[in-house]
């Protein structure tokens, strides 16, 4: 197990250099320069010039790369340009919201989905089951920017059991936990109730009914257990989207956050920002799925010995 | 008394009728074969009696079966669930299937015990072990914290035959338990099975294609064919004097020492579907000595001058 931990640790430091290149170039092909954005539109060459200088942006890519990435590994991500702050500062100040909205709404998404889900394979065919497929579709399917309006119209406004936007106080969250967390519930509903399904027709299923184990004891401890494997990897995958992609909820709702950083500096061309805000949704996307083969090492002594 | 009486059992699925008045009696301590080809109904018998055909949506629609003297056929599930891995054991056909990938061999024949035999999880632990050890796998306690994966198909098979042990049923149903092994280790299964089951009094349910098989353990042999019964009768008697065609084109495909290179056939023609079975009797196109009266009725289960047969035309 140890071994194995370590093995996956060290696969992602080429993953880490890779992404970082990636993120690097991608913000320096967008087309537009920041310092158009900082001096007056009659400033003169010589003082674009200057401020590149300052920057470091006259220098060759590859440099600039090295200078960046060498920094970013000791906790440096640079100056913002526009917002004039270190990065690292913004990223302090925004990540909290982050994490606290996608852990709540992971969780929400986690325990509510695996429930619906076995609740929907056990009860097969019946009402219950076809209630939550009916609703597992509405929750995958409505854009989680509408779904959004649509709570804050029902609970906020008309309501008024919550507040409509901003961060201020706890039960802020719920509504957006609500927003990013049904559509997690929709996926993890359905992922568990075919996985359920499938494996209940594997033979050691119908081994362990001719045992005489209790129906309940096979569904929770046997089948659920095995369903889960492919939910931990659904969930695993869905860190980095939450954290990343809730940037339509962050929005609506409009709450500080990485999503919302990403945006506004992506708009004003703040190479920094943009570059810190995406390397911290790489390296989230990096521990999630670290994390995700980690639970599920922990749980199928197959996937210990790499054998699956 | 029979252990277990089963009579004229006849079972569907869907449209279909797979099983057509299956009967035979398994006595306390006895070793019935059940032989005949693939398609003939031998798991799906081997499934009315564990009571878990509602599971591959089948239905039985008539006859009955006793077991110990308790009608099987409508009992309740909670009570059927009762005498399932307790008193009547499924021992399964493909031993790498057969075992929950994640879960250890040890908790796996452990849960047998604790569940019917209530014992906690150290003596059930002991008595696992114990198992383990009988059925001659070394290192028992090795063995019992591994995973499936980490076993060789014959040691699977060998730990499902002791979660079928585990809380000392009264009959154990094997439904080919040695095809999927490697015929170098499918005497040895047999032979260490048998022995348990003897050395236990149990009865046992052998279900198998192979007659060699069925010469080597058992006491007596039904032979199945079609989903019918063709003939049932001691084990010295059937091989000596068979009193089915069917029956005797089987022992004829023994392959045996000294035969002549090229004088071993099968039986001629296929097995029929289960969608279009011929009138008659079910064997009449493959039959050589087939009649008229074999293609226009169904010959009825007669008893002859031992055991008993299905055939118009059985002399004695």
């Amino acid at each position: 197990m140890v071994s194995f931990f370590l093995k996956r640790l060290l696969l992602l430091i080429p993953v880490f250099l890779a992404v970082s290149v990636v993120i690097f170039m991608i913000v320096h092909l967008v087309p537009g320069d920041p310092i158009d954005n900082l001096v007056q539109i009659n400033s003169s060459p010589e003082q674009k010039a200057a401020l590149a200088a300052k920057y470091g942006l006259d220098k060759p890519l590859y440099q600039q790369y090295a200078i960046w990435l060498g920094n970013a590994l000791t906790g440096d991500l640079g100056d913002a340009i526009i917002l004039r702050r270190p990065v690292a500062d913004l990223i302090a100040q925004n990540i909290p919201h982050s994490l606290s909205l996608g852990a709540l709404a992971l969780l929400f998404s986690t325990v509510v989905g695996i429930a619906t889900g076995a609740l929907a394979a056990i009860y097969k065919g019946s009402w219950i089951d076809r209630t939550t497929m009916t609703l597992i579709l509405l929750g995958s399917t409505v854009p989680s920017f509408w779904l959004g309006l649509l709570l804050i119209m029902l609970f906020a406004v008309q309501l008024g059991w919550f507040p409509v936007s901003g961060a201020r106080s706890w039960d802020a969250l719920i509504l957006p936990v609500l927003t990013i967390g049904l559509g997690g519930v929709a996926l993890v509903a359905r992922v568990t109730r075919v996985a359920m399904m499938e494996t209940a027709r594997k033979d050691f299923v119908m081994m362990l009914h001719a045992k005489g184990v209790p129906p309940w004891q096979i569904e929770l401890r046997h089948v659920l257990r095995h369903a889960l494997l492919p939910v931990v990897t659904i969930l695993s995958l869905r860190i980095g989207w939450i954290l990343g992609g809730a940037v339509t909820v962050e929005f609506v709702f409009a709450r500080p956050g990485l999503g919302s950083l990403l945006i506004t500096s992506l708009n004003q061309r703040d190479y920094p920002v943009v570059q810190g805000a995406l390397l911290m949704l790489a390296i989230a996307v990096m521990l999630g799925t670290l994390l995700g083969d980690i639970i599920q090492a922990a749980m199928d002594p197959r996937v210990r010995e790499g054998i699956k | 008394m029979a252990l277990l009486s089963v009579q004229s059992i006849s079972v569907s699925i869907g449209k279909l009728n797979p099983l057509d008045g299956i009967t035979f009696t398994i006595d306390k301590g006895e070793i019935l074969g059940l032989v005949g080809e693939s398609g003939s109904g031998k798991s799906l018998t081997a499934m009315c009696v564990m009571g878990l055909l509602p599971r591959i949506g089948g239905a039985i629609t008539k006859g009955s079966i006793v077991f110990d003297g308790c009608e099987l056929i409508g009992l309740p599930e909670i009570e059927f669930r009762r005498l399932r891995g307790k008193r009547i054991a499924l021992i399964s056909q493909n031993p790498m299937t057969s075992l929950d990938p994640i879960i250890l061999i040890g908790a796996q024949i452990d849960q047998v015990s604790k569940l019917h035999l209530g014992l906690s999880a150290e003596a059930a632990k002991a008595r696992s072990l114990d198992l383990i050890a009988q059925l001659r796998i070394p290192e028992p306690a090795a063995i019992h914290r591994a995973y499936p994966h980490q076993l060789s198909g014959g040691m699977k098979q060998r730990i499902v035959i002791a979660m079928a042990l585990a809380a000392d049923p009264d009959l154990i149903v094997a439904d080919e338990p040695t095809t999927a092994l490697d015929v170098t280790i499918q005497a040895q299964i047999i032979q260490i099975m048998v022995e348990l089951v003897r050395d236990r009094g149990l009865a046992l349910m052998l279900i198998t294609h192979d007659m060699g098989v069925v010469a080597q353990a058992c006491d007596r042999v039904v032979v199945l064919y079609s989903g019918r019964v063709a003939e049932m009768n001691a084990i010295g008697e059937i091989f000596a004097e068979p009193k089915h065609p069917y029956t005797r084109e089987l022992i004829r495909c023994i392959p045996r020492l000294g035969q002549e290179p090229g004088s071993l056939k099968g039986i001629p023609g296929t097995v029929p579907s289960i969608i279009d079975y011929p009138d008659g009797c079910r064997f009449n196109p493959r039959c050589g000595d087939a009649r008229e009266l074999c293609r226009a009725q169904v010959p009825a289960l007669e008893r002859k001058s031992s055991g008993l047969a299905a055939c118009h035309f059985s002399e004695v």
